[in-house]
Protein backbone atom coordinates (compact mmCIF):
# COMPACT_ATOMS: atom_id res chain seq x y z
CA UNK A 1 0.00 0.00 0.00
CA UNK A 2 2.65 2.00 0.49
CA UNK A 3 4.37 2.02 -2.57
CA UNK A 4 0.91 2.61 -4.42
CA UNK A 5 0.57 5.77 -2.40
CA UNK A 6 3.62 6.89 -2.94
CA UNK A 7 3.30 6.06 -6.31
CA UNK A 8 0.00 8.48 -6.37
CA UNK A 9 1.95 11.04 -5.02
CA UNK A 10 4.37 11.20 -7.94
CA UNK A 11 1.74 10.74 -10.87
CA UNK A 12 0.67 13.99 -8.66
CA UNK A 13 4.23 15.92 -9.41
CA UNK A 14 3.84 15.25 -12.99
CA UNK A 15 1.62 18.03 -14.40
CA UNK A 16 -1.80 16.74 -15.96
CA UNK A 17 -1.48 16.63 -19.67
CA UNK A 18 -3.94 19.32 -20.49
CA UNK A 19 -3.40 22.49 -18.19
CA UNK A 20 -4.73 25.75 -19.13
CA UNK A 21 -1.71 26.61 -21.59
CA UNK A 22 -1.41 23.50 -23.47
CA UNK A 23 -5.14 23.86 -23.62
CA UNK A 24 -4.93 26.93 -25.44
CA UNK A 25 -2.27 26.11 -27.17
CA UNK A 26 -3.54 23.13 -28.76
CA UNK A 27 -6.64 24.69 -29.92
CA UNK A 28 -4.76 27.95 -31.32
CA UNK A 29 -2.29 25.66 -33.00
CA UNK A 30 -5.58 23.85 -34.89
CA UNK A 31 -7.23 27.45 -35.80
CA UNK A 32 -4.25 28.51 -36.82
CA UNK A 33 -2.99 25.40 -38.46
CA UNK A 34 -6.19 25.59 -41.19
CA UNK A 35 -5.63 28.48 -42.15
CA UNK A 36 -2.40 27.40 -43.96
CA UNK A 37 -5.09 26.25 -45.92
CA UNK A 38 -5.41 29.40 -47.88
CA UNK A 39 -1.71 30.27 -47.97
CA UNK A 40 -0.61 26.89 -49.90
CA UNK A 41 -3.84 27.35 -52.31
CA UNK A 42 -2.86 31.12 -52.86
CA UNK A 43 0.61 30.09 -53.53
CA UNK A 44 0.47 27.83 -56.04
CA UNK A 45 -2.09 30.30 -57.89
CA UNK A 46 1.01 33.08 -57.22
CA UNK A 47 3.19 30.58 -59.36
CA UNK A 48 4.93 29.42 -56.58
CA UNK A 49 4.98 25.43 -57.62
CA UNK A 50 4.30 22.63 -54.60
CA UNK A 51 8.24 22.40 -53.09
CA UNK A 52 8.07 25.75 -52.94
CA UNK A 53 5.72 26.64 -51.09
CA UNK A 54 6.29 24.11 -48.87
CA UNK A 55 9.84 25.67 -48.27
CA UNK A 56 8.36 28.92 -47.01
CA UNK A 57 6.36 26.71 -44.56
CA UNK A 58 9.36 24.87 -43.18
CA UNK A 59 11.82 27.26 -43.32
CA UNK A 60 10.60 30.38 -43.23
CA UNK A 61 7.43 29.40 -40.62
CA UNK A 62 5.79 32.71 -40.25
CA UNK A 63 2.91 33.30 -41.80
CA UNK A 64 2.58 36.83 -42.28
CA UNK A 65 5.67 36.82 -44.37
CA UNK A 66 4.71 34.09 -46.52
CA UNK A 67 1.51 35.40 -47.02
CA UNK A 68 3.89 38.80 -47.90
CA UNK A 69 5.78 36.80 -50.39
CA UNK A 70 3.36 35.07 -52.43
CA UNK A 71 1.41 38.35 -52.34
CA UNK A 72 3.96 40.43 -53.74
CA UNK A 73 4.95 37.30 -56.69
CA UNK A 74 0.74 37.11 -56.91
CA UNK A 75 0.98 41.10 -58.01
CA UNK A 76 3.91 41.04 -60.98
CA UNK A 77 6.15 42.21 -58.21
CA UNK A 78 9.89 40.73 -58.61
CA UNK A 79 11.39 38.05 -56.24
CA UNK A 80 13.69 40.62 -54.73
CA UNK A 81 10.76 42.62 -53.48
CA UNK A 82 9.00 39.52 -52.28
CA UNK A 83 12.38 38.90 -49.92
CA UNK A 84 11.93 42.66 -49.24
CA UNK A 85 8.39 42.49 -47.91
CA UNK A 86 8.66 39.13 -46.19
CA UNK A 87 11.71 40.54 -44.54
CA UNK A 88 10.60 43.41 -42.82
CA UNK A 89 7.24 41.77 -42.03
CA UNK A 90 9.50 38.88 -40.28
CA UNK A 91 11.19 41.99 -37.88
CA UNK A 92 8.21 42.26 -35.23
CA UNK A 93 9.80 38.62 -34.66
CA UNK A 94 12.78 39.80 -32.80
CA UNK A 95 10.84 41.62 -30.13
CA UNK A 96 9.46 38.18 -29.42
CA UNK A 97 12.66 36.56 -28.94
CA UNK A 98 13.33 38.76 -26.64
CA UNK A 99 10.20 38.37 -24.74
CA UNK A 100 10.42 34.86 -24.79
CA UNK A 101 13.98 34.52 -23.75
CA UNK A 102 12.99 36.60 -20.67
CA UNK A 103 10.21 34.37 -19.77
CA UNK A 104 12.07 30.65 -21.07
CA UNK A 105 15.70 31.14 -20.54
CA UNK A 106 16.12 28.79 -23.38
CA UNK A 107 20.26 27.11 -23.58
CA UNK A 108 21.42 25.48 -26.36
CA UNK A 109 19.89 23.50 -28.80
CA UNK A 110 16.78 24.52 -27.23
CA UNK A 111 17.17 28.23 -27.93
CA UNK A 112 17.83 27.07 -31.51
CA UNK A 113 14.86 25.33 -31.95
CA UNK A 114 12.81 28.12 -30.16
CA UNK A 115 13.82 30.61 -32.35
CA UNK A 116 12.05 28.56 -35.32
CA UNK A 117 8.54 28.86 -33.44
CA UNK A 118 8.78 32.41 -32.03
CA UNK A 119 5.91 33.33 -33.89
CA UNK A 120 2.49 35.93 -33.20
CA UNK A 121 0.60 32.63 -31.76
CA UNK A 122 3.56 31.11 -29.62
CA UNK A 123 4.81 34.52 -28.19
CA UNK A 124 0.73 35.20 -27.28
CA UNK A 125 0.08 32.02 -25.88
CA UNK A 126 2.97 32.51 -23.21
CA UNK A 127 2.36 36.50 -22.54
CA UNK A 128 -0.87 35.15 -21.62
CA UNK A 129 0.18 32.89 -19.03
CA UNK A 130 1.48 34.28 -15.39
CA UNK A 131 2.86 31.05 -13.98
CA UNK A 132 6.59 30.28 -15.79
CA UNK A 133 5.56 26.30 -15.76
CA UNK A 134 2.56 27.73 -18.10
CA UNK A 135 4.37 29.90 -19.60
CA UNK A 136 6.73 27.54 -21.05
CA UNK A 137 3.82 24.71 -21.45
CA UNK A 138 1.98 27.15 -23.53
CA UNK A 139 4.98 28.09 -25.92
CA UNK A 140 6.27 24.79 -27.07
CA UNK A 141 2.41 23.19 -27.28
CA UNK A 142 1.18 26.64 -29.76
CA UNK A 143 4.70 26.63 -31.39
CA UNK A 144 5.47 23.17 -32.57
CA UNK A 145 1.56 22.20 -32.43
CA UNK A 146 1.36 25.49 -34.84
CA UNK A 147 4.70 24.24 -37.02
CA UNK A 148 3.21 20.56 -37.66
CA UNK A 149 -0.42 21.52 -38.33
CA UNK A 150 0.64 24.49 -40.51
CA UNK A 151 3.29 22.18 -42.46
CA UNK A 152 0.31 19.59 -43.30
CA UNK A 153 -2.25 22.12 -44.01
CA UNK A 154 0.16 23.92 -46.27
CA UNK A 155 0.63 20.92 -48.55
CA UNK A 156 -3.58 20.26 -48.58
CA UNK A 157 -3.93 23.53 -49.34
CA UNK A 158 -1.33 23.52 -52.67
CA UNK A 159 -2.98 20.72 -53.85
CA UNK A 160 -6.41 22.06 -53.19
CA UNK A 161 -4.82 24.91 -55.47
CA UNK A 162 -3.49 22.92 -57.78
CA UNK A 163 -6.79 21.22 -58.55
CA UNK A 164 -8.84 24.34 -58.28
CA UNK A 165 -7.28 25.41 -61.64
CA UNK A 166 -7.51 29.02 -62.64
CA UNK A 167 -7.87 30.90 -59.57
CA UNK A 168 -9.88 33.72 -60.83
CA UNK A 169 -13.02 32.01 -61.69
CA UNK A 170 -12.45 30.80 -58.30
CA UNK A 171 -11.85 34.48 -56.75
CA UNK A 172 -8.58 33.23 -55.22
CA UNK A 173 -7.37 36.83 -55.78
CA UNK A 174 -10.25 37.85 -53.25
CA UNK A 175 -9.21 35.52 -50.67
CA UNK A 176 -5.61 37.14 -50.78
CA UNK A 177 -7.51 40.45 -50.09
CA UNK A 178 -9.56 38.68 -47.27
CA UNK A 179 -6.56 36.96 -45.85
CA UNK A 180 -4.52 40.54 -45.58
CA UNK A 181 -7.04 41.52 -43.84
CA UNK A 182 -7.61 39.38 -41.58
CA UNK A 183 -3.94 39.16 -40.69
CA UNK A 184 -4.16 43.23 -40.23
CA UNK A 185 -7.26 43.45 -38.14
CA UNK A 186 -6.44 42.15 -35.05
CA UNK A 187 -3.70 44.63 -34.77
CA UNK A 188 -6.03 47.87 -34.92
CA UNK A 189 -6.80 47.64 -31.54
CA UNK A 190 -6.67 51.49 -31.24
CA UNK A 191 -6.71 55.17 -32.84
CA UNK A 192 -2.85 55.10 -33.90
CA UNK A 193 -2.55 51.69 -35.30
CA UNK A 194 -6.39 52.67 -37.77
CA UNK A 195 -4.13 55.58 -38.81
CA UNK A 196 -1.14 54.10 -39.44
CA UNK A 197 -3.64 51.66 -41.84
CA UNK A 198 -4.82 54.43 -43.44
CA UNK A 199 -2.12 56.91 -44.15
CA UNK A 200 0.14 53.50 -45.33
CA UNK A 201 -2.77 52.39 -47.50
CA UNK A 202 -3.07 55.91 -49.23
CA UNK A 203 0.77 55.88 -49.66
CA UNK A 204 0.44 52.57 -51.39
CA UNK A 205 -2.16 53.91 -53.80
CA UNK A 206 -0.14 56.86 -54.80
CA UNK A 207 3.05 54.85 -55.57
CA UNK A 208 1.70 52.02 -57.71
CA UNK A 209 1.98 53.93 -60.88
CA UNK A 210 5.13 55.60 -59.98
CA UNK A 211 7.14 52.29 -59.06
CA UNK A 212 7.95 48.75 -60.35
CA UNK A 213 5.30 46.47 -58.10
CA UNK A 214 6.04 44.95 -54.98
CA UNK A 215 7.60 48.36 -54.36
CA UNK A 216 4.53 50.35 -53.23
CA UNK A 217 4.98 47.92 -50.19
CA UNK A 218 8.12 48.74 -49.13
CA UNK A 219 7.56 52.54 -49.89
CA UNK A 220 4.50 51.73 -47.12
CA UNK A 221 7.02 50.02 -44.73
CA UNK A 222 9.52 52.94 -44.40
CA UNK A 223 6.31 55.60 -43.67
CA UNK A 224 5.33 53.16 -41.60
CA UNK A 225 8.96 52.80 -39.81
CA UNK A 226 9.70 56.25 -39.56
CA UNK A 227 6.19 56.88 -37.88
CA UNK A 228 7.15 54.11 -35.49
CA UNK A 229 10.58 55.72 -34.67
CA UNK A 230 10.00 59.46 -34.34
CA UNK A 231 6.53 58.95 -33.12
CA UNK A 232 5.54 58.97 -29.51
CA UNK A 233 2.76 56.34 -29.36
CA UNK A 234 2.90 53.17 -26.63
CA UNK A 235 5.57 50.49 -27.68
CA UNK A 236 3.66 47.55 -28.45
CA UNK A 237 1.35 48.89 -31.32
CA UNK A 238 0.93 46.76 -33.70
CA UNK A 239 2.33 43.19 -31.58
CA UNK A 240 0.72 41.10 -30.10
CA UNK A 241 -2.48 40.50 -32.32
CA UNK A 242 -5.24 38.81 -30.71
CA UNK A 243 -5.15 35.35 -31.75
CA UNK A 244 -7.77 32.39 -32.67
CA UNK A 245 -9.42 31.39 -30.46
CA UNK A 246 -9.67 34.87 -28.97
CA UNK A 247 -9.95 33.75 -25.14
CA UNK A 248 -5.44 33.62 -24.84
CA UNK A 249 -5.52 35.75 -21.35
CA UNK A 250 -6.41 33.62 -18.59
CA UNK A 251 -8.83 36.96 -17.04
CA UNK A 252 -10.62 36.99 -20.24
CA UNK A 253 -11.81 33.12 -19.99
CA UNK B 1 19.00 26.61 -59.81
CA UNK B 2 16.17 29.34 -60.29
CA UNK B 3 16.01 32.66 -59.23
CA UNK B 4 12.97 32.65 -57.17
CA UNK B 5 15.00 29.63 -55.36
CA UNK B 6 17.79 32.23 -54.52
CA UNK B 7 15.06 34.40 -53.13
CA UNK B 8 13.33 32.15 -51.15
CA UNK B 9 16.31 30.65 -49.09
CA UNK B 10 17.58 33.93 -48.77
CA UNK B 11 14.03 34.77 -47.49
CA UNK B 12 13.91 31.69 -45.11
CA UNK B 13 17.44 32.58 -44.15
CA UNK B 14 16.69 36.30 -43.35
CA UNK B 15 13.40 35.19 -41.20
CA UNK B 16 14.88 32.71 -38.90
CA UNK B 17 18.37 35.02 -38.60
CA UNK B 18 16.08 37.86 -36.98
CA UNK B 19 14.08 35.66 -35.07
CA UNK B 20 17.84 33.60 -33.43
CA UNK B 21 18.59 37.83 -33.36
CA UNK B 22 15.89 38.32 -30.28
CA UNK B 23 18.16 35.31 -28.28
CA UNK B 24 21.46 36.12 -28.78
CA UNK B 25 21.99 40.31 -28.73
CA UNK B 26 22.12 41.35 -25.17
CA UNK B 27 18.91 42.49 -23.75
CA UNK B 28 19.77 46.56 -23.52
CA UNK B 29 20.96 46.90 -27.37
CA UNK B 30 16.91 45.74 -28.70
CA UNK B 31 14.96 46.73 -25.75
CA UNK B 32 15.23 50.15 -26.76
CA UNK B 33 11.40 51.19 -27.13
CA UNK B 34 11.91 53.31 -30.07
CA UNK B 35 12.96 50.12 -32.17
CA UNK B 36 10.25 47.97 -30.25
CA UNK B 37 7.40 50.89 -31.80
CA UNK B 38 8.77 50.34 -35.12
CA UNK B 39 8.88 47.41 -35.39
CA UNK B 40 5.28 47.51 -34.78
CA UNK B 41 4.04 50.36 -36.53
CA UNK B 42 5.86 48.70 -39.76
CA UNK B 43 3.99 45.47 -39.19
CA UNK B 44 0.53 47.43 -39.81
CA UNK B 45 2.00 49.49 -42.04
CA UNK B 46 3.03 46.04 -44.23
CA UNK B 47 -0.23 44.35 -44.03
CA UNK B 48 -2.25 47.49 -44.47
CA UNK B 49 0.04 48.08 -47.70
CA UNK B 50 -0.20 44.69 -48.60
CA UNK B 51 -4.01 44.64 -48.62
CA UNK B 52 -4.43 47.50 -50.43
CA UNK B 53 -1.61 46.03 -53.19
CA UNK B 54 -3.34 43.04 -53.38
CA UNK B 55 -7.15 44.96 -53.65
CA UNK B 56 -6.10 47.35 -56.39
CA UNK B 57 -2.95 46.93 -58.09
CA UNK B 58 -2.76 46.06 -61.56
CA UNK B 59 0.88 45.88 -62.48
CA UNK B 60 1.75 49.64 -62.19
CA UNK B 61 -2.12 50.62 -62.61
CA UNK B 62 -4.95 51.68 -60.38
CA UNK B 63 -8.05 49.03 -61.07
CA UNK B 64 -11.15 48.68 -59.25
CA UNK B 65 -12.58 45.47 -59.95
CA UNK B 66 -14.01 42.29 -58.15
CA UNK B 67 -11.27 42.48 -55.57
CA UNK B 68 -13.00 45.31 -53.66
CA UNK B 69 -15.97 43.04 -53.38
CA UNK B 70 -13.91 41.22 -51.22
CA UNK B 71 -12.26 43.65 -49.45
CA UNK B 72 -15.94 44.97 -48.15
CA UNK B 73 -17.46 41.21 -47.94
CA UNK B 74 -14.03 40.27 -45.65
CA UNK B 75 -14.33 43.24 -43.44
CA UNK B 76 -17.92 42.58 -43.15
CA UNK B 77 -17.49 39.24 -42.19
CA UNK B 78 -14.53 40.47 -39.51
CA UNK B 79 -16.86 43.06 -38.02
CA UNK B 80 -19.08 39.68 -37.39
CA UNK B 81 -16.05 38.34 -35.34
CA UNK B 82 -15.74 35.84 -37.88
CA UNK B 83 -12.77 33.39 -37.88
CA UNK B 84 -9.70 33.28 -40.29
CA UNK B 85 -10.62 30.87 -42.62
CA UNK B 86 -14.45 31.89 -42.99
CA UNK B 87 -12.89 35.19 -43.69
CA UNK B 88 -10.86 34.01 -46.94
CA UNK B 89 -13.66 31.98 -47.68
CA UNK B 90 -15.98 34.64 -47.73
CA UNK B 91 -13.53 36.79 -49.36
CA UNK B 92 -13.06 34.13 -52.61
CA UNK B 93 -16.84 34.15 -53.01
CA UNK B 94 -17.61 37.75 -52.73
CA UNK B 95 -14.79 38.12 -55.77
CA UNK B 96 -16.09 35.14 -57.58
CA UNK B 97 -20.03 36.14 -57.55
CA UNK B 98 -19.30 39.94 -58.94
CA UNK B 99 -16.83 38.06 -61.68
CA UNK B 100 -19.74 35.91 -62.29
CA UNK B 101 -22.28 39.10 -62.40
CA UNK B 102 -19.99 40.37 -64.64
CA UNK B 103 -18.04 43.50 -62.52
CA UNK B 104 -14.27 42.70 -63.29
Amino acid sequence: MHTAASAMAKLDAVPPLMTPATKIGASIAVATGLYAISYGALGVAAGLNLWQVMALSLLMFTGGSQFAFIGVIAGGGSPGAAFGAATLLGVRNAVYGMQIKAMLRPRGLKKLLAAQVTIDESTATAAGQSDPAEQKRGFWVAGIGVYVLWNIFTVAGALLGDALGDPKAWGLDGAAVAAFLGLLWPRLKSAEPIAIATVCALATVLAIPLVPPGVPILVAALVAGVWGYFGRGPATEGLEPDVEPRATREDSE
Amino acid sequence: MSEMWWWIFAGCAAAYGIKLLGYLVPEKILENEKMTRAAGTLTIGLLASLTIVNTVASGTAVAFDARLAALVAAGVALLLRAPFLVVVVVGAGAAALARYLGWG
